[in-house]
């Protein structure tokens, strides 16, 4: 690997590394934990309702996407997806589905322990005052549990712009999809394996940055 | 106004034999009447308590607060719980409001208040315990004497017939107790029906018409703090007392 040819790849291909990859895979990155946030919100009701069934189903799709990998995961998503709905579905659709599902059971169980790291005093002292429980939980309980999971929340994009990595298997246009594309036009694997993990690298660095920021404020306003 | 009759409550521990907390209380707690629990650890003196206003179901046994069979699966809990305030030894203020919004919360939702009747409310009672000064603050600014000050005008915010304290002063600095225990004298003066679950001694004889002394799940002496604390019937009690400072 010569510094030379990295700096000559770069030059000619930034457009698709910078542009086309880092656009795709932050949008990806984006939708998966928007949807999955939502799923997440769901997974998690379930998972804590009354209602035996739905508790049931919940820890069973959890289970399942906890127990199965996240490349099966995307495989499944792009080709069981546009079969299942009746409009036409791009990939880069079918991936962020499978994308979502997969974020929604990791969050559902992150937002389960942020309401249970709530201290249970809590919820008696809001139930002896005659509050019932929904008004305890949306009063009391969930304005605490949110500052347990917002940060969650951070780490978990930063993680999925890591694991949407797997979707270049697809082409979809994330940025390993960029380093598949270069490489097959430059042949110069190190080189462009260089390029793209210090762009990941900087992607994440910047998150985080901001994510440190954002926990900051949330413990100060305590 | 409450009465409890056989109630007993265990708790399953997994993987071991469910442990007996209550045998079969049978109580009477009448208007007006300031009863304080003491007893060793362990011997149901919270529990019991906490059965009182349902935070504990028991499995056996009825409680009858105000005429009300609480214990029964038709009643709303939460319409008698409005009356009856409860203190926990660990304050349990909500962290995520400041301490007009603590006390205010509950009168506004369970809808006996306007916010601006509550307001009221909570700006007497947060002078009457001398935290005016702290209304706006959040309860991580203060200290534990206060968070328990605050907790209990949350409870009183709710103006209940009962105030059930459950070891209101065990988590407090030593330095803190006193003023805690004023508030709650204070109270019991102007004739709160009160249970107060206590180690505090020298309190529970000054404040209390009447003490009972709990061991191993059951009420095994029960009279006039003179009776209980200065001739004590049951060997328990007595052995009790001997070790305990006051």
């Amino acid at each position: 690997m010569s510094f030379s040819n990295v700096v000559r790849i770069f030059t000619k291909y930034w457009k698709v590394f910078l542009i086309t990859g880092v656009s795709h895979t932050l949008l990806l990155s984006l939708i998966t934990v928007v949807f999955g946030a939502l799923l997440g919100l769901i997974l998690c009701y379930m998972r804590m309702s009354f209602h035996k069934p739905l508790r049931a189903v919940s820890s069973f799709i959890v289970d399942l996407i906890r127990g199965t990998p996240m490349l099966l995961q995307v495989y499944v998503g792009y080709f069981l997806v546009p079969k299942l709905l009746p409009f036409k579905v791009s990939e880069f659709m079918a991936v962020s589905v499978a994308f979502s599902i997969n974020s929604g059971c990791y969050l559902s169980e992150a937002f389960r322990s942020g309401i249970q790291a709530v201290d249970k005093g809590q919820m008696e002292a809001a139930r002896s005052l005659g509050l019932t429980y929904s008004q305890a939980m949306k009063k009391v309980i969930l304005p605490q549990a949110l500052k347990n999971i917002l940060p969650e929340l951070g780490n978990e994009f930063v993680t999925i712009t890591k694991d949407t990595s797997l979707a270049s298997t697809f082409f979809i246009g994330d940025i390993m999809t960029s380093y598949l594309i270069v490489r097959g036009n430059t042949f110069l694997t190190f080189e462009c394996l260089f390029i793209v993990a210090v762009i990941y690298y900087v992607i994440n660095k910047i998150l985080t940055f901001f994510l440190n920021r954002f926990e900051r404020r949330l413990r100060v306003s305590d | 106004m409450i009465r409890t009759e056989n109630v007993h409550k265990s708790f399953k521990v997994e993987g071991r034999e469910p442990l007996h907390v209550l045998k079969g209380i049978n109580e009477h707690i009448t208007k007006g009447e300031v009863v304080s629990i003491i007893g060793p650890s362990g011997g149901g003196k919270s529990t019991f308590l906490r059965c009182l206003n349902m935070l504990e179901v028991p499995e056996e046994g009825h409680i009858w607060f105000e005429g009300v069979d609480i214990t029964s699966s038709d009643i709303d809990i939460n319409i008698h719980r409005q009356k009856m305030g409860m203190v926990f030894q660990h304050f349990n203020v909500f962290p995520n409001m400041t301490v007009m919004q603590n006390i205010t919360l509950a009168p506004v939702q369970t809808k006996k208040k306007t916010q601006a009747e509550a307001d009221e409310i909570a700006i007497a009672l947060l002078n009457r315990v001398g935290l005016i000064e702290k209304k706006n603050e959040h309860p991580s600014r203060l200290s534990g004497g206060q968070k328990q000050r605050l907790a209990i005008v949350r409870a009183l915010a709710m103006e209940p017939d009962v105030m059930l304290f459950d070891e209101p002063t065990s988590a407090l600095d030593p330095e803190m107790v006193g003023e805690v225990l004023d508030v709650i004298k204070d109270l019991v003066k102007s004739g709160m029906t009160s249970v107060i679950v206590t180690h505090e001694m020298g309190f529970a004889r000054e404040v209390s018409d009447r003490i009972l002394f709990m061991d191993d799940g059951i009420i095994a002496e029960s009279g006039t703090p003179d009776q209980v604390m200065r001739n004590p019937q049951n060997p328990r009690t007595k052995d009790f007392l001997s070790k305990v400072l006051y």
